[in-house]
């Protein structure tokens, strides 16, 4: 492969918010640099997961190399790298904006700017990336490319009156979105001779090759052979393979040198030594000073995963890891619960985060799951003075022995259409939100800021968002910090057993309320039995709900009709495969679902 | 105790019979039970769920011939066995000819070898049977007549959607009576829309007077895809309650044992002599060949059932086509039948049967679950029988679902 003069060189990635057409401009372009004919492309080459291709949503950040020939006749090397564009993600955007030179901010011409383009274009100036708009979608009938490029002008501050309006999905005008890459992006910079210095950006855990490591080479060349050193871990290993991305394939090379991007492998079997955000240098030539890693992901959701099966336990342990050596986000310790047996406490980015890792575990890893009550970690100062970080209630120290307790707050964004003002303010009230301010962005759209305590807004808040803006509101947030707040712990008790598995922490002043739905939810999952059961709701000592499943009187079987006793065989042979998928605690059979429903409790 | 010896007495006159000595016929003789299938009516009831519609006079005539053709190449298969009992169901078996009664049953005697005192039941509708209808059925065969009254307050006939009223009903019992039926089975329903213990109370001392050998009494279920589902699972209020329908369950037993009517099987009621033979078979694992549309079979230690598209039906000439998701039971499976099936039965499983069959003690089998169930006051044992109580009568289900392996 003949070493590329590094000003043909184009780093890239695409930020845009969900939906915009961001892995479908990806696609058009591999398709366009000649990559990929017609018949190999499949929609979406970038997303390899099922579950994105399903959901339509970018999870994990990907790589490709392409070359194009521009129009003034010299080729270039694209590496485009895509990124997530859910605000649970932000952590993977930002992993990837480190391995780039310039970002593509995408706009739907219809929609225009939404919470999550703003606050990736703030990532991609965060990391000195040159920032050029597209207006995509310019197919639609409710298409207004001159009014978007006006408004990110105005809100944004960058230009736009001459950005490419494109529509990724016929392929129309995609070439000038080409040629503004070669223009636009700048060229790497860094001197190949100089000490080896690559940024680890991604991993990916191979049985054969061992840990796959994704890197963007700052400075020096790296080769087959080359003794490597992770600054942060320390680990040495000799490097085995290096290469370039094809799409959805390993291409490997000779060597990658400054402003490249590509993988090496090293025979490292321990997934944690190759850490996402680590310097990769020469052991034999180390650099001076590592790379300013990536800020530290702190989990903001935590909640209880148990394999269904006890016997699996040490199954969910090992797919924990191998997703953990993709997913640095992903946070787990050992942990027991009285009534979900042996499990582990996971720490994730947010609601869909847990409901991806959740999702992953049970297709890729076949492990069916119970999961405990998600919550946030709560500060608990107590009485001596010590402070502790509460991930699980059931930690929670005696009431008696507690000071006070302070629970993490968010700054937020939320754009709306002027109309739905009114609904959303209402629920970020009841949210004990506090109102920032609010700004016109243009007649018709409005910025909404408020502080909102995370705890609120990790259950259901972004569906209560869409469904009270009729799905025009769009929602950002960031860390603010820890405020005192009135909080209790929750108990929840089944004939008169508590389910630790149940509790958590909420606010005194929808406590009641809370415990009321949680009864009333689990007087519905939990299925007669033949004596009565209590279902309770307490603080402390104190019932403060109630509700009853009744004794079972009756389960008869009709007549057996005609001989038909297949029939009824398979009756009851599928009631006793329900009672299968319960948790036995005490007496008692609670069906799994229960334990994720009951977070549900929110539909209005 | 006492109910149950005179259970067992004539159960075992059953199975004497059956053996052959009764009939002066060899002990090594097989037996077997023919069901057939009309899957005919007039209209389709709110409530039913079983393989019936109402078709065009030509199609139901094509349906009796096929049948008659797959009577034939059924006793060609089954040479070597005898048959106890028959039991032509529906539908609307009265809703064709007597002739076509006749000729099913004419196919039957002619293919198969019976049993003199073979049991042979027809079910009737109560509406517009005539006398001379009911003389043909006679001549036909027919020995025993089962007729769908469900209830004798015309209101709640009405609200399930029957087409005879409860007068409607008496002229025609008069009738039967009158042709010489000496076993008739008459069906009640309770549970029913709108239904009170007072109406129910009326209907069973209505029925306790016209004093018929047999009741069957069911509970309604409200059976997926039917009108009835979609409306009372969403109205489940306008139904009688869960205790009310159990009470009502025991009204009809406590009064009817009041007067002469033992319950065998938990929806089955007879005077002295006069259980039904055909479905007892059913419960006590005796083999049985359903023919027509969607009819099930248990012949050697295998089930399947027809298939249930009529056209295709009477397309078919190969008998071996119209099977349908044939299954061998396993040893497990057969025990789980013998268990589910035999406990419907007021006398219970038997240990010494259980025995006999498996060659295993049913205590070493099903110890645990037996110990837990009793525990909980579901069944009682009498060494070494075991039978439901009443509370276990209640909750069968949740019982017979103890008696399952588990499958992996």
């Amino acid at each position: 492969m003949p070493t590329f003069d590094q000003s043909k060189i184009r780093n890239f990635c695409i930020i845009a918010h969900i939906d915009h057409g961001k892995s479908t401009l990806a696609d058009r372009i591999i398709e366009r640099t000649g990559l990929l004919t017609l018949r190999e492309m499949q929609d979406q080459v970038l997303d390899n997961m099922d579950l994105e291709r399903e959901r339509g949503i970018t999870i994990k950040a990907q790589a490709v190399r392409t070359v194009y020939k521009a129009r003034d006749g010299q080729e270039y090397i694209f590496n485009l790298i895509d990124t997530p564009g859910h605000v649970d993600f932000n952590y993977e955007v930002s992993r990837s904006l480190a391995a780039c030179d310039g970002a593509i901010l995408v706009v739907d011409a219809a929609q225009g700017i939404e919470a999550q383009t703003l606050a990736n274009v703030y990532l991609a100036l965060d990391h000195d990336l040159d920032v050029f708009p597209v207006i995509n979608k310019i197919d639609l009938p409710s298409a207004e490319p001159d009014r978007v490029a006006a408004e990110i002008e105005d809100v944004i501050g960058i230009e736009a009156a001459d950005a490419p309006r494109i529509s990724a999905k016929t392929g129309d005008n995609v070439d000038a979105v080409l040629e503004e890459i070669v223009k636009k992006v700048p060229a790497p910079q860094g001197d190949p001779e100089a000490p080896l210095k690559a940024l680890v950006f991604d991993s990916l855990y191979d049985s054969y090759k061992g840990v796959i490591v994704f890197c963007r080479i700052k400075e020096g060349t790296v080769r087959r052979g080359t003794p490597i050193l992770m600054m942060a871990t320390k680990a040495q290993a000799q490097v085995v393979e290096v290469g370039y991305f094809g799409a959805g394939q390993f291409i490997p090379c000779d060597e990658l040198s400054a402003g490249m991007v590509g993988y090496l492998t090293a025979s490292i079997k321990n997934v944690k030594d190759a850490r996402v955000g680590d310097t990769v240098t020469d052991s034999s030539r180390p650099c001076a000073k590592p790379l300013p890693g990536y800020k530290k992901v702190t989990s903001m959701v935590y909640c209880g995963l148990y394999p269904a099966d006890g016997a699996k336990y040490n199954d969910l342990r090992d797919a924990l890891e191998k997703l953990q050596l993709n997913d640095a986000s992903l946070f787990f310790e050992p942990e027991t619960s009285v009534a979900l047996g042996f499990g582990f406490r996971c720490g994730f980015l947010g609601l869909l985060h847990l409901e991806i890792i959740q999702e992953r575990l049970e297709r890729e890893y076949d492990l069916d799951l119970v999961t405990t009550a998600p919550g946030v970690i709560y500060k608990v100062h107590q009485k001596d003075g010590t402070v502790t970080e509460l991930t699980n209630p059931t930690n929670l120290p005696d009431p008696s022995e507690i000071d006070f307790m302070e629970e993490p707050i968010v700054t937020s964004q939320i754009m709306v259409t002027t109309e739905f003002v009114g609904p959303i303010m209402t629920l970020c009230q009841e949210r004990r939100g506090r109102y920032l301010g609010m700004e016109y962005m243009e007649e018709t759209r409005a910025l909404l800021r408020y502080d909102l305590p995370l705890g609120e807004i990790i259950y259901d808040f972004f569906d209560a968002l869409k469904s009270r803006s009729r799905g025009y509101a769009s929602f950002d947030y960031e860390m603010k910090g820890y405020e005192q707040a009135q909080l209790v712990k929750l108990d929840i008790l089944v004939n008169h057993e508590e389910i630790d598995a149940l509790s958590f922490i909420v606010h005194a002043d929808s406590a009641y309320e809370r415990g009321r739905k949680m009864c009333e939810k689990l007087k519905e999952e939990i299925p007669r039995h033949l004596f009565e059961i209590p279902i309770q709701a307490a603080i402390g000592s104190k019932i403060i709900a109630r509700e009853t499943v009744k004794a079972m009187r009756k389960d008869v079987l009709a007549k057996c009709y005609g001989g038909d006793i297949t029939r009824k065989r398979k009756l009851l042979e599928k009631q006793k495969e329900g009672k299968k998928r319960m948790r036995q605690i005490g007496s008692v059979e609670i069906p799994q679902k229960a334990f994720m429903s009951v977070l549900k409790l929110d539909e209005e | 105790m006492q109910a149950k010896r005179r259970f067992w007495r004539h159960h075992s006159e059953y199975r004497h019979r059956r053996s052959g000595v009764y009939t002066g016929l060899t002990m090594s003789e097989k037996v077997l039970e023919i069901y057939l299938h009309i899957p005919f009516c007039e209209r389709k009831c709110a409530y039913c769920d079983f393989l019936s519609f109402p078709a065009p006079y030509d199609k139901q005539e094509a349906y009796v011939g096929k049948l008659v053709s797959e009577i034939k190449c059924a006793g060609e298969l089954y040479s070597d066995w005898r048959v106890a009992t028959v039991y032509i169901g529906g539908g609307t078996p009265s809703i064709l000819p007597p002739g076509a009664i006749a000729k099913l049953l004419y196919a039957v005697k002619t293919s198969f070898v019976m049993q003199t005192d073979a049991e042979i039941t027809m079910e009737a509708n109560p509406g517009v049977m005539g006398p001379e209808h009911l003389q043909a059925y006679r001549k036909a065969g027919v020995n025993r007549l089962s007729m769908g009254l469900q209830s004798t307050d015309d209101w709640e006939l009405k609200q399930l959607g029957r087409l005879h009223t409860y007068e409607g009903f008496l002229n025609c019992y008069q009738s039967v009576k009158e042709a010489g039926f000496d076993n008739v089975n008459v069906d009640l329903m309770f549970g029913l829309p709108g239904q009170t213990l007072l109406t129910w109370k009326n209907t069973l001392k209505r029925l306790a007077l016209l004093r018929p050998e047999h009741l069957s009494v069911y509970g309604l279920s409200l059976e997926e895809g039917t009108q009835f589902h979609a409306i009372y699972t969403q109205y489940p209020h306008l139904l009688p309650g869960e205790d009310e329908e159990r009470a009502m369950y025991w009204m009809a037993h406590d009064y009817l044992q009041e007067h002469g009517y033992e319950r065998y099987e938990i929806s089955n009621f007879a005077r002295k002599g006069y259980q039904c033979r055909h479905n007892l078979g059913y419960w006590t694992d005796v083999p049985y060949l359903g023919l027509g549309l969607g009819a099930a079979s248990y012949m050697e230690g295998c089930r399947w059932h027809n298939i249930k598209d009529l056209d295709r039906y009477l397309e078919i000439t190969n008998i071996g086509e119209l099977r349908e998701d044939s299954e061998p039971l396993d040893e497990h499976a057969h025990m789980e039948e013998f268990m589910f099936l035999g406990l419907r039965l007021d006398r219970g499983v038997s240990g010494y049967e259980f025995l006999l069959k498996f060659g295993k003690n049913m205590w070493d089998v099903y110890g645990e679950a037996i110990k837990e169930l009793e525990k909980e006051e579901l069944v009682e044992i009498h060494s070494p029988d075991m039978r439901l109580t009443r509370k276990g009568v209640d909750v069968s289900n949740y019982v017979f679902e103890k008696f399952l392996f588990d499958k992996e």
